[in-house]
């Protein structure tokens, strides 16, 4: 099962759409989390609870809505990728790979899409929850997600500097950046 | 009995898997066989190759199957080798 996946992901490349999912969506969960966080940071103080369950809701809906809509647009794409190639070959290729593949892989792609910002965003709250539940973080909840959604930013940006072939650092720096840039354009039109 | 030697097939097939891949798929199956793909024509979403197989006792279907699954479909047999081995003799 595992190997068949792992043929059709590389008959059609899907390998590399996944992967693309992967970080725009990882990277659009992280940067609301941060978002959500400083916002309450700045804002009056509100119970714990409220800020992990407008997380949670916002993590659930990214994930839902990476989910579907990348499902929606690669089975189309998928199924005019397939007609394509039936009129180019003049043949019916519902029984071979690239048939499964038209209703596998946007399967595939739609959990990628989904899980990147839903496990994000889960990791960031993480620190919430452990408030709540009472530890002892060696920062309070808020600036500890802030902290971790900050570092998972950077993690975002060194995984693209190993696709690029660029220098690591530089490219964690430079989503580190856009994360401490974002932060200061919510400060700035609070 | 016979038993299948050579056969060349004429195969168009998508630009992916790419010939290598193909080759490799087709030999998967058809233990200690050779397999030699030769590309003849290219177009923008498809390629005409010229598959010839060689082994012991080819399953023609087994190679058929492995090419539809892949996407590719056979034109034509255009050379075939069969051997045909003495079957033994009836005891008593």
């Amino acid at each position: 099962m595992l190997r068949q996946l792992r043929a059709l992901l590389q008959i059609t490349h899907t390998q590399l759409i996944a992967r693309r999912y992967f970080i725009v969506n990882g990277f659009d969960g992280a940067l609301t989390m941060q978002g959500l966080i400083v916002g309450f940071e700045v804002s009056a103080p509100v119970d714990l609870s409220v800020v992990i369950t407008a997380c949670v809701g916002a993590a659930v809906a990214l994930g839902v809505s990476g989910m579907t809509s990348a499902w929606l647009s690669e089975a189309a794409e998928k199924q005019n990728e397939l007609r394509a190639l039936e009129r180019a070959m003049v043949a019916d290729l519902g029984a071979s790979a690239y048939g499964r593949a038209a209703h596998v892989l946007p399967v595939v792609i739609a959990l990628v899409n989904g899980a990147a910002p839903l496990m994000i965003s889960l990791l960031i709250i993480t620190p919430l929850w452990l408030g709540q539940a009472g530890m002892t973080l060696l920062l309070p909840p808020l600036p500890a997600a802030l902290v971790t959604a900050l570092a998972l930013i950077f993690l975002l940006g060194i995984y693209l500097g190993r696709i690029s072939g660029t220098f690591w650092l530089w490219s964690g720096i430079r989503t580190l950046l856009i994360a401490v840039a974002t932060a200061a354009l919510i400060l700035l039109i609070r | 009995m016979a038993c299948v030697k050579r056969i060349v097939l004429d195969v168009l097939k998508p630009h992916q898997p790419n010939g290598l891949e193909f080759s490799l798929a087709i030999a998967d199956k058809s233990p200690s066989a050779r397999v030699k793909l030769t590309v003849a024509t290219v177009d923008e979403k498809t390629e005409t190759v010229v598959i010839e197989v060689e082994g012991s006792n080819l399953d023609y279907q087994a190679i058929h199957d492995v090419i539809a699954g892949l996407g590719a479909s056979i034109h034509s047999i255009d050379e075939v080798e069969v051997e045909s081995t003495a079957e033994p003799e009836a005891a008593g």
